[in-house]
C-alpha cells in the first residue's frame, strides 16, 4: 500500500556495527554489547552522562535514536515514538528478579526495577530530544511492519504528530537488533510495508 | 468517518468477577482492598487487591480447557469469553484482539514456577488467546508502563479508524506478584493502610490485579446500555524524567488539551473526570497541577485506585469501564480513602456516591516512562440507536 508519507532516513544496530542510511558509521571488534554501546557512544560524540545509568535495551534505543534525530531541530517537534520488540524488558527484568529470589541475599533497587518496563527507553528519547509526543511500545514474536506502518499512518494523517520515530529494539541475553526509521512529509523511500519490511531486512 | 464506541465489557478484580457485581460494589462505596499476609508475595503484610484463585478455579474449569495455562493466561481467557459470547460477533479476519499488560506472566519468573520460562515473553499472551479463540487476525500486545490499558482503546480506534479492522477485543491483565512488590517496595512507593489519593494522609500506593475486557466498534449494532463514543484521545510524554512525574503536569496537560481539541468541547463541558491518583505524593500533586492549567479544578474528580489498587497495565481500562457504568447509572462514585484535600492545588473531589446526570467523562492516566494519556468519552442515548433486528 502506498502512502503520502515517505521514509527520511533508517538506522541499524546489530553485529557490532551502527549503519544510517545503509553506510557503515561505526563498527566494533567486540562481542560483548557494553563494550560495543560504549566505544559506539564515543565514536558519536555524544554528551550525556545520564546514558551510563541505562539499562541495555534503553542504551540502544538511545544510540539509535540520536543517529536519527540528531539531524533534526528537535525540540518542539512534534515526532511520535513507536517502538516495538519480542523480548520487551526481560533482561533487566531478570536482573531484577535475581535481587529477589534470596530472601538471605535480597538487594532490590529502584534504579533496575525503573528499566523493568519496555517503554522506559521511549522516556529516555523524549528527554534527550524534548518531545513531548505521542508513546507505544508494542511487543510481537517478529519484527511487524504492519502494526507499526497502521498507526503511523493514523498519527501522521491525523495530524496528531509531524513525524514519526518507529521501529524494533530488541536486546535479549546478550543479543540485540536496533532498527528505526523516521518517517514524514519527504524522503526518499514511500512509507509502505514493503519498503519498511526491506529496509529491515538489509544491512 | 466511523464513530467509535466502547460496548460489551467484563471485570474481574477483588470485588467480583463482572462489571455489574464490580460496579454495585463501588456504588455501596465497599473496597477490595484488604490486609494481606502472604510470604510467598511479600516478606511482611501488605494492603492491596488480589482475586480470589479458589473462585477462579471454580470458573475456569467450567470452561473445561483442556490446555496448562497460567493465572493470568486463566484470567485473560475468562474475561474476553465473558465479552465475546456477550456481543455475538463471529471471530474473523475483520475481528483484531489487543492485550494490555506491563508483566504479564513475569511470576513465571521464579524458581519454584512449573511453567517454561518461555511464558515470559509477552507475545506468549497472544498466542495462547489467539488460539483459544481463534482469531484470524494477529494479535497486538500493548506495553507501556501504566497507560497502556488507556492507550490499547486509542490503539483500537487507529485500527478501526483505518479500516485495519471492523471489531477490536481488548483484553487487560496484571497480576500482583513478588517481582512488582519488591519494585515498588524498593521505591519506598507502597503504603502501609489503605490507599489515599489526593489527601493529605496519603502515604502511597497499593497494588492491586484486576483483568479487564471491551468491545472496540463502530457498528452501532452492537451496542450496550453503558456503550460510550470515544470523542477525542492522546497521548503526550512528559520529556522530563523516567519514574517522576513532571512539576507542571506538562504531558498530562498537552494530552487532555489534544483530546479536547479533536473532540471540539471545553473544560465545562465535561461532567467527571476519572483521574490516575495514585496516592503517591508527587503524582497527586502533578495531577491537581495539570488539572488546574487545564481550567477542569471544578470538574467533579475521583481515582478508584480505593477499590482496585493500581492494577498497572489493566487500571486504565478496569477505570474506563466502571465510568462507562458511571454514566449509565448517571452516578458519581465516591473518590474511596479520601479524608481532606491534600494536594498544592483546589480539586474538587468526589466525597459522597451521588446520582447526577452525566453526558462526558474524561479519563487520563500517567505512568513510568513519562506517558499520559487521556481519553474522552460520551455517553450514547441507548434507545436512539438502531437496534439489532
Amino acid at each position: 500500500m502506498d502512502s503520502k508519507f515517505n521514509i527520511q532516513s533508517y538506522t541499524h544496530i546489530r553485529n557490532g556495527t551502527i549503519s544510517l542510511n545503509g553506510n557503515t558509521l561505526f563498527e566494533s571488534e567486540t562481542e560483548d554489547f557494553s563494550t560495543f554501546i560504549k566505544e559506539a557512544y564515543k565514536s558519536q560524540h555524544i554528551e550525556y552522562p545520564k546514558f551510563f545509568k541505562m539499562d541495555n535495551l534503553s542504551k540502544l534505543a538511545f544510540i539509535a535514536a540520536d543517529i536519527i534525530l540528531r539531524n533534526t531541530s528537535n525540540s518542539e517537534e512534534n515526532i511520535a515514538i513507536i517502538l516495538s520488540n519480542k523480548a520487551s524488558s526481560l533482561d533487566t527484568d531478570r536482573k531484577h528478579q535475581e535481587s529477589i529470589s534470596d530472601t538471605d541475599n535480597y538487594y532490590p533497587s529502584p534504579s533496575i526495577f525503573v528499566y523493568t518496563l519496555p517503554n522506559i527507553c521511549i522516556g529516555e528519547i523524549c528527554i534527550r530530544h524534548q518531545l513531548f509526543s505521542e508513546n507505544s511500545f508494542f511487543i510481537f514474536d517478529n519484527f511487524n511492519p504492519d502494526c507499526l506502518w497502521v498507526q503511523t499512518e493514523h498519527l501522521l494523517k491525523t495530524k496528531k504528530a509531524n513525524k514519526a520515530l518507529c521501529g524494533w529494539v530488541d536486546f535479549d541475553d546478550s543479543n540485540y537488533d536496533a532498527f528505526l526509521y523516521l518517517v514524514e512529509d519527504h524522503g526518499t523511500f514511500n512509507h509502505s510495508i514493503k519498503n519498511i519490511k526491506e529496509l529491515y531486512l538489509c544491512k | 468517518m466511523h464513530k467509535i464506541y466502547l460496548s460489551h465489557n467484563a471485570i474481574i478484580s477483588s470485588l467480583g468477577f463482572d462489571s455489574e457485581t464490580v460496579v454495585e460494589n463501588i456504588k455501596n462505596e465497599i473496597s477490595g482492598i484488604s490486609r494481606i499476609e502472604d510470604e510467598d508475595l511479600f516478606q511482611k503484610p501488605f494492603y492491596g487487591s488480589i482475586i480470589n484463585k479458589t473462585i477462579l478455579k471454580h470458573k475456569f474449569n467450567a470452561l473445561k480447557t483442556k490446555e496448562d495455562h497460567t493465572v493470568l493466561e486463566q484470567l485473560m481467557i475468562l474475561s474476553l469469553n465473558k465479552v465475546i459470547k456477550a456481543s455475538n460477533i463471529t471471530i474473523n479476519t475483520s475481528v483484531g484482539l489487543i492485550i494490555s499488560t506491563t508483566k504479564g506472566n513475569i511470576d513465571v519468573l521464579e524458581k519454584n514456577s512449573d511453567f517454561p520460562k518461555s511464558y515470559t515473553y509477552l507475545s506468549r499472551l497472544g498466542t495462547v488467546l489467539k488460539k483459544h479463540f481463534s482469531f484470524k487476525t494477529e494479535p497486538i500486545v500493548v506495553s507501556n508502563a501504566c497507560v497502556s490499558g488507556v492507550l490499547a482503546i486509542s490503539i483500537a480506534k487507529r485500527l478501526i479508524k483505518e479500516s485495519v479492522h471492523k471489531h477490536v477485543f481488548i483484553v487487560s491483565g496484571d497480576l500482583v506478584s513478588k517481582f512488582v512488590l519488591s519494585g515498588f517496595n524498593s521505591f519506598q512507593a507502597l503504603s502501609d493502610s489503605e490507599c489515599k489519593p489526593y489527601s493529605k494522609d496519603r502515604t502511597g500506593i497499593n497494588l492491586g490485579e484486576a483483568i479487564a475486557s471491551v468491545l472496540v466498534t463502530s457498528d452501532t449494532n452492537y451496542l450496550t446500555e453503558e456503550s460510550v463514543e470515544l470523542i477525542g484521545d492522546a497521548t503526550c510524554n512528559d520529556a522530563n524524567h523516567i519514574s517522576g512525574p513532571s512539576r507542571s503536569g506538562e504531558g498530562l496537560f498537552r494530552c487532555v488539551n489534544s483530546a479536547m481539541k479533536e473532540a471540539a468541547i471545553k473544560p465545562q463541558d465535561i461532567d467527571y473526570l476519572s483521574a490516575h491518583g495514585t496516592a503517591t505524593i508527587f503524582n497527586d500533586d502533578m495531577e491537581a497541577i495539570a488539572f488546574n492549567r487545564l481550567g477542569l479544578q471544578n470538574v467533579p474528580l475521583n481515582s478508584l485506585k480505593g477499590y482496585f489498587g493500581h492494577t498497572l497495565g489493566s487500571s486504565g481500562l478496569v477505570e474506563t469501564i466502571v465510568g462507562m457504568h458511571s454514566l449509565k447509572l448517571n452516578t458519581l462514585f465516591y473518590s474511596k480513602g479520601f479524608t481532606s484535600l491534600g494536594v498544592s492545588k483546589p480539586l474538587h473531589i468526589i466525597e459522597k456516591t451521588k446520582q447526577q446526570p452525566l453526558a462526558i467523562f474524561l479519563k487520563t492516566a500517567s505512568g513510568f516512562g513519562g506517558a499520559n494519556t487521556a481519553l474522552l468519552l460520551k455517553s450514547i442515548t441507548y434507545k436512539n440507536v438502531k437496534k439489532r433486528t
